[in-house]
């Protein structure tokens, strides 16, 4: 726990009066379910050869035996050291996704025949229109934060008009706006501008905030001695205030990132060929829509891994002053 | 040899040539209604070691605020080396420039490294390249004696040795003028005495130096001229040794009570 204290208080899951009802409840669940008909019900039954049972009697062996395995399961892992313990759920709980996938009955044949156009083009583009609408909402963010903080009436109209606007309306209203609005005032605009441009100003809107919150959170100390020694506002703000606030932003921010890697998504109604329009429309010449959906989701839920991986190390160095 | 005569008070008419630090004429401040400064006049000359005290809410910190413009005032006129202080930024940046500062809670800025604290400001503000910010700052750690822990971040340290921190990153920048504002009274008593010490040696090293601070026995030793302040107003200055043995006003008297039973 944060700040843990020296008490070893005995593991939650640990007590009897813990487990024992969390495994009968299990039990009852997988009974219930009828799990000995499921995909993996079947395979434990085929692993430990229960056939030949009436398929009730199975159902109660194979509901039995995985809250055995649970159980059993749980008993070793909480004897592991944390870091340890870590991984192997993660690892065990990817590996129950997964299974569940396969039990789709999923044409692998038919995924490996499309997974390199959906990588080539709908993957190559869904990370043009995040890094790049990440990095103008950074920017409009940071400006919008010091337009909000400052004491110039015009710039905090602005700003404040901004973040409610952009934070109020739908983010797929914003794209048909820019994309189909804009030609109304006789500027045309391209299909993916129009997207980088609606996932940009509505992540600035929200980000915004995030950074507003960040410099607040510094005290007014910080700001008195960089003034008092000589600095400029600006390399106040740039070089004692953001550097501390972002211990602040960087959580909300990843946040951000992953959400909007995710919205990215959102830009298919207008035709861009990213991830999610392709594993729409590849699908359907053969009926094989779960395979493009399960494939497309894995792939964000792969780069969603990588932007938290990223938000690790970078909250690292912003917090190294505070890790003793 | 006029080296000697130095010690020696400074003839009158040279007294009237020579800038003085600070010059604060009829300076009012008001927080809304209430009147935090209500006509201070101060001079400290080059050299001079001021010690400003009075009961808590006096204005003591408001008042020397405003010498490096961290505070605002309202009516009023302030002067820093000649230089009359306005809200223009050209003269702020100069008075801040020629001002250091030490605050009560330290202030170190906790995502650089003692030094990095002490060098940054040297490169954003004078300009110096990074190998001589870094020198320069080193020498001013040594100063007062923290050069060891250059490498640690702030959090790492004791109080007294950030404050420490805190008094070498002010004179690496060289200031004709060091204020500080209760320096000790967030300290444990054990490291008061090592900040101390650090300011009776630049006082030893004749920095003009204004300090608010309660700590009576450091303005015995150092102060040329102590000032209580009460309710916005200097009520009585003097030097120390007539200020302690004989203040002349009542409510002098009785802070003066009140501290010495503390400290
Ligand atoms: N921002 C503010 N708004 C309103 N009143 C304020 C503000 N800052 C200070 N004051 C008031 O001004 C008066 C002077 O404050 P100041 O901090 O200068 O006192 P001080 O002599 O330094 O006291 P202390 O010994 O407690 O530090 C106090 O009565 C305080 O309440
Ligand atoms: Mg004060």
């Amino acid at each position: 726990m944060h700040f843990a204290d020296n008490v070893d208080y005995p593991a939650l899951l640990g007590r009897p009066i813990v487990f024992l009802p969390l495994l009968a409840l299990l039990f009852e669940a997988l009974r219930w379910w009828n799990f000995a008909a499921t995909a993996i019900g079947r395979g434990l039954t085929g692993l430990f050869s229960l056939t030949g049972l009436t398929p009730a009697a199975d159902n109660v062996a194979v509901a039995a035996l995985a809250t055995v395995v649970v159980g059993f399961n749980l008993a070793v892992v909480m004897r592991l050291k944390l870091r340890r313990q870590v991984y192997i759920v993660w690892l065990e709980l990817a590996a129950l996704i997964l299974v569940f996938f396969y039990s789709f009955n999923l044409s692998f044949d038919f995924i490996a025949r499309k997974i390199g156009f959906l990588i080539t083009q709908g993957l190559v583009m869904t990370l043009y229109i995040s890094l790049v609408s990440i990095a103008i909402a950074s920017i409009l963010a940071l400006i919008g934060a010091m337009a909000k903080l400052s004491s110039n009436g015009i710039a905090l109209g602005v700003a404040n008009f901004y973040t409610s606007l952009f934070r109020g309306i739908p983010l797929l209203m914003q794209i048909y706006m820019i994309y189909m609005g804009l030609p109304q005032l006789g500027y045309v605009v391209g299909a993916v501008p129009a997207g980088i441009a609606a996932l940009s100003l509505c992540y600035g809107a929200y980000m915004t905030e995030i950074f507003r919150g960040g410099i607040e959170s510094i005290p007014k100390g910080q700001w008195e001695a960089a003034r008092a020694l000589g600095l400029k506002p600006n390399a106040t703000l740039l070089r004692i205030i953001l550097p501390q606030a972002m211990r602040v932003i960087i959580p909300p921010t990843g946040n951000q990132f992953i959400a909007m890697l995710k919205d990215s998504s959102l830009v298919s109604v207008v035709g861009v060929w990213e991830l999610m329009y392709l594993a729409r429309t590849q699908g359907q010449s053969e009926f094989r829509h779960i395979e493009m959906m399960i494939t497309a989701s894995l792939i964000y839920w792969l780069f969603s891994i990588l932007l938290e991986l990223l938000q690790g190390r970078v909250e690292r160095y912003y917090g190294r002053a505070h890790a003793r | 040899m006029s080296s000697v005569i130095t010690v020696a008070p400074m003839p009158a008419d040279e007294q009237e040539t020579t800038t003085p630090a600070v010059e604060i004429r009829g300076l009012h401040k008001w927080y809304g209604a209430f009147e935090a400064l209500g006509g201070v006049d101060l001079t400290v000359a080059a050299g001079e070691r001021l010690v400003i005290c009075g009961p808590s809410g006096s204005g003591k910190s408001t008042l020397i605020r405003t010498i490096n413009a961290l505070e605002s005032f309202d009516e009023g006129e302030i002067r820093v080396d000649g230089i009359a202080l306005t809200r223009e930024p050209g003269t702020v940046e100069a008075v801040r420039q020629r001002v250091g500062m030490v605050f009560q809670q330290f202030n170190l800025f906790p995502h650089l490294t003692v030094l990095e604290n002490c060098a940054l400001p040297l490169r954003l503000v004078r300009g110096l390249p990074a190998p001589e910010a870094r020198e320069r700052a080193l020498h001013y750690l040594a100063k007062v004696r923290i050069p060891e822990q250059a490498d640690k971040f702030a959090a790492q340290l004791s109080g007294g040795q950030q404050q420490r921190v805190a008094i070498a990153r002010a004179l690496a920048m060289e200031p004709d003028l060091m204020l500080f504002d209760e320096p000790t009274s967030a300290l444990d008593p054990e490291m008061v005495k090592e900040v101390l010490d650090a300011m009776v040696q630049l006082a030893a090293e004749g920095m003009t130096m204004v300090v608010v601070t309660h700590e009576m026995g450091f303005a015995r030793q150092v102060a040329d001229r102590v000032i209580f302040m009460d309710r916005g107003k200097i009520v009585e200055e003097g030097p120390p040794q007539t200020f302690f043995t004989h203040p002349r006003e009542a409510r002098t008297r009785a802070f003066l009570q009140q501290v010495l039973r503390v400290h």
